[in-house]
């Protein structure tokens, strides 16, 4: 572009040094001058004052005990309280509804809302109070004894009412008159080891499992005359002694010759709080809660 | 610099700019644009579209408190939200095929800034004047008479703004609904707190900051610049034509620019398009009007400032033919930009026809992963979901395929079937058993197949599973 005539008036500037420059000059190379806009700068001086104003209405500066609290009194924490006590309110209906309601009417067909309330919020008490034992997916622990709330046997009952009862009371309360109360005999030192040899043979018989024909067919006499009063003759349990069924699949401690040789001889004692404050001093449900619970648990699959 | 020279100014004010009214054919697409962009975005929320009473009878609706999207005869649910990513991209990938193809053509004519600027500038005109009696007027004193039509022009503005925010929140809720609770004061505080935002924003962007918005806080001009090239079609000022420019009746020195600065005056942005290419420029292609309007009258062939290739430039100066329009539009990048462009919105349109009116997931239950039951089966749980996207009530059969001699059974429910109301989603706790001593109960895996029906239209979808079985020794 040496020739004058094509030169751009713009270029000329340029040539001339008529643009704003910085005066910087790198091997030739000038930096421009373009201030930023006088708005640009209002904005940063406005946020600047945003922020004073900010740290003063709301919780901001770190103390030793804390944030300063700000004007405004503004808490998340009150936010959250307030937000459950709402939700509360909202749900008031239901939870009187639900306390007043058979229980059995509450079914997916039959009241629905109440239903889906009793689901939810049954998971979430069952995943606060229950979940610690009997697992968070309700499949109890077998080494511990605690039940599996998921298949189809029972000890106590798997109606929803016999669920309803069972939270309510526990198992073997001393403080709770009508919680259940099971109680096996531990037969160490009144069965001879053969006996006790026999009898597990007996019972791993019964419920289908492998086991040594001889030894089992003399177990049976020592099952009759020591065990059928609860376990009833043909070994299926008693429900209202809370004596399992010894002929399913399912078992509460196991089923392997060990396990069953440990119950004969040491008996076992699993228990349960009470759940219900109106049933017992220790109970630290309300009503609405367990009959939640209980719909949810009857709903896992087991429920009769 | 030496101690002695002024600091320099760091910071500048704003020049204010005065554009003046030009007419011709692109001033004329721009009024057809603002008119159907401006329609589309107004008119939009009030077209009524009947999907039956349990649903809104609006045509385009955001119900972000259900989770759905209503596009006339198109509603899309959460799950289907690839739609909207995909839209998102051929936006994306739109944007690039029109800036290598004919530069910032989306600044010019449809960004909203620039839509509402022109509309902001046309009430100014109208109540202030054209460009002399608004520069008078923003030198002269604060006397009543510029008091009173500085007034005026703020009330249409806001008027304006206000319209503006609050057309936005009608594509949130039935607008005829909102508009009653927005004046009896009962509609929700978010919808209030929406028009009041876009109401500033639109006031001020329109009617103070205009070209501010362009040339500082939109990251836009700047990817542009990298998205064009040489054969970009953009604005430009045949240099070899117009230069030396000067006034004059003798022009046998001149080019021929009369330099009367009639594309200077029209410019919303406030620059010369005689210095080139610049990052201000949103090619709304106004000095092109001005410009012809001028060589018209001084009889000169039109196009002295012109949509043209920066290519061009170079080719007519040096006398060569110049290059067909086309040819700079059809080249590798923008065919590669419109194949990708049109593979997405194949894809998607293929999408929306062929889906299906019924979804289902399914989230096998792992915790525990079987249950034994008493006569030594066993059980897993599936948490079906069950979509029913019709707008009739129905009962949805479930299934199963599987060689293995499994049992189904649904939780609450006596048979195979349950009822899903219309538009709405149902989890369904599922049971497949296993019988005792059957290969599946002792394997670790089975796969296996749920069929979900719509009892009423036989709509099918499938989801594969698996079972798994007792772990054996």
């Amino acid at each position: 572009m040496s020739d004058h005539k094509n030169t751009h008036p713009e270029e000329q500037k340029l040539l001339d040094g008529d643009p704003d420059t910085t005066g910087h000059v790198w091997d030739g190379i000038k930096e421009f001058n373009n201030p930023l806009p006088r708005w640009w700068l209002w904005t940063l001086y406005g946020t600047i004052v945003w922020a004073v104003v900010y740290t003063v209405l709301y919780p901001a500066w770190p103390l030793v005990n804390g944030a300063t609290p700000g004007l405004l009194g503004f808490s998340t924490r009150e936010n959250v309280a307030s937000d459950i006590l709402r939700f509360e309110e909202m749900n008031a209906d239901l939870r009187t509804q639900i306390t007043e309601v058979e229980l059995a009417a509450i079914t997916p067909d039959r009241s629905p809302d109440l239903y889906n309330y009793a689901i939810q919020g049954g998971a979430a008490t069952f995943a606060t109070w229950c979940s610690q034992c009997h697992g968070s997916g309700a499949a109890g622990v077998q080494a511990s004894g605690y039940p599996n709330l998921l298949d189809d046997d029972w000890l106590w009952g798997g109606t929803i009412d016999d669920i309803h009862f069972t939270i309510s009371h526990g198992i073997r309360n001393e403080d709770d008159l009508d919680a259940h109360y099971s109680e096996m005999t531990a037969f160490e030192g009144i069965l001879s080891d053969e006996e006790i040899a026999s009898v597990v043979q007996y019972v791993r018989n019964i419920s289908g499992q492998e086991h040594d024909a001889e030894l089992a067919s003399a177990g049976e006499t020592v099952f009759l005359d020591n065990c059928a009063a609860c376990h009833l003759d043909d070994g299926t349990g008693d429900r209202f002694l809370g004596a399992p069924n010894l002929t399913d699949a399912i078992w509460l401690y196991g089923g392997s010759e060990e396990a069953i040789e440990y119950t004969v001889r040491n008996s076992r004692f699993g228990i349960m709080p009470p759940w219900s404050a109106d049933a017992s001093p220790a109970g630290r449900l309300s009503e609405a809660e367990i009959r939640s619970v209980a719909v949810y648990v009857h709903s896992l699959g087991g429920g009769e | 610099m030496s101690a002695t020279e002024e600091p320099q100014k760091l910071y500048a004010a704003r020049e204010p700019v005065f554009p003046k009214r030009v007419s011709g054919r692109f001033r004329n697409l721009k009024w057809l644009i603002m008119l159907v962009t401006l329609g589309i975005y107004y008119v939009t929320p009030w077209i009524r579209w009947d999907r039956g009473p349990e649903l809104p009878s609006q045509a385009v609706l955001l119900d972000l408190a259900n989770r759905r999207f209503f596009f006339f005869w198109i509603e899309i649910w959460p799950h289907e939200f690839y739609f909207v990513a995909g839209l998102l991209i051929m936006a994306g990938l739109g944007l690039f095929l029109f800036t290598s193809a004919l530069g910032r053509v989306w600044c010019g004519y449809s960004c909203p800034q620039t839509v509402w600027t022109d509309l902001f500038f046309t009430v100014e005109r109208w109540i202030e004047g054209d460009r002399n009696a608004r520069l008078r007027l923003w030198n002269a004193r604060w006397d009543l008479r510029k008091m009173r039509l500085r007034v005026t022009k703020w009330v249409v503005w806001l008027l304006i703004a206000v319209a503006t925010g609050g057309a936005w929140v009608f594509y949130f809720a039935d607008a005829p609904t909102l508009l009653v609770q927005l004046v009896t004061g009962q509609a929700a505080s978010v919808a209030y707190v929406t028009i009041g935002i876009l109401t500033a924003t639109t006031f001020v962007f329109g009617g103070f900051m205009r070209e501010q918005i362009c040339i500082y806080a939109c990251p836009w001009p700047r990817i542009q610049a990298a998205m064009m090239d040489e054969d970009t079609i953009t604005v430009a000022y045949r240099d070899w034509r117009g230069e030396p420019r000067g006034r004059g009746k003798d022009r046998t020195a001149l080019g021929d620019c009369i330099d009367c600065n009639a594309c200077v005056n029209v410019c919303p942005v406030g620059i010369d398009i005689r210095d080139g290419q610049q990052l201000e420029c949103i090619t709304c292609a106004l000095c092109i009007d001005a410009c012809d309007d001028i060589m018209a009258k001084v009889g000169k062939p039109r196009g002295l400032i012109d949509y043209m290739a920066l290519t061009d430039e170079a080719h007519e100066r040096a006398g060569k033919p110049t290059v067909n329009v086309w040819k700079h539009i059809f080249r590798l990048r923008t065919i590669i930009y419109t194949a990708l462009w049109s593979t997405i919105g194949i894809g998607l349109t293929v999408l929306l026809f062929v889906r299906s009116d019924i979804d289902m997931t399914v989230a096998p239950v792992r915790n525990p992963q079987y249950v034994v039951l008493s006569d030594g089966s066993i059980r897993n749980t599936y948490d079906v979901r069950i979509r029913n996207m019709t707008h009739d009530e129905s009962a949805f059969a479930i299934t199963l395929v599987s060689d293995a001699p499994f049992d189904l059974e649904l939780e609450g429910q006596p048979g195979n079937s349950v009822s899903v109301p219309l538009n709405s989603t149902h989890l369904q706790r599922v049971y497949v058993i296993a019988p005792p001593e059957s290969e599946a109960a002792g394997r670790e895996r089975t796969d296996f197949r749920f069929w979900v029906e719509d009892l009423s239209t036989n709509t099918r979808s499938y989801t594969d599973t698996t079972f798994f079985g007792r772990e054996t020794e």
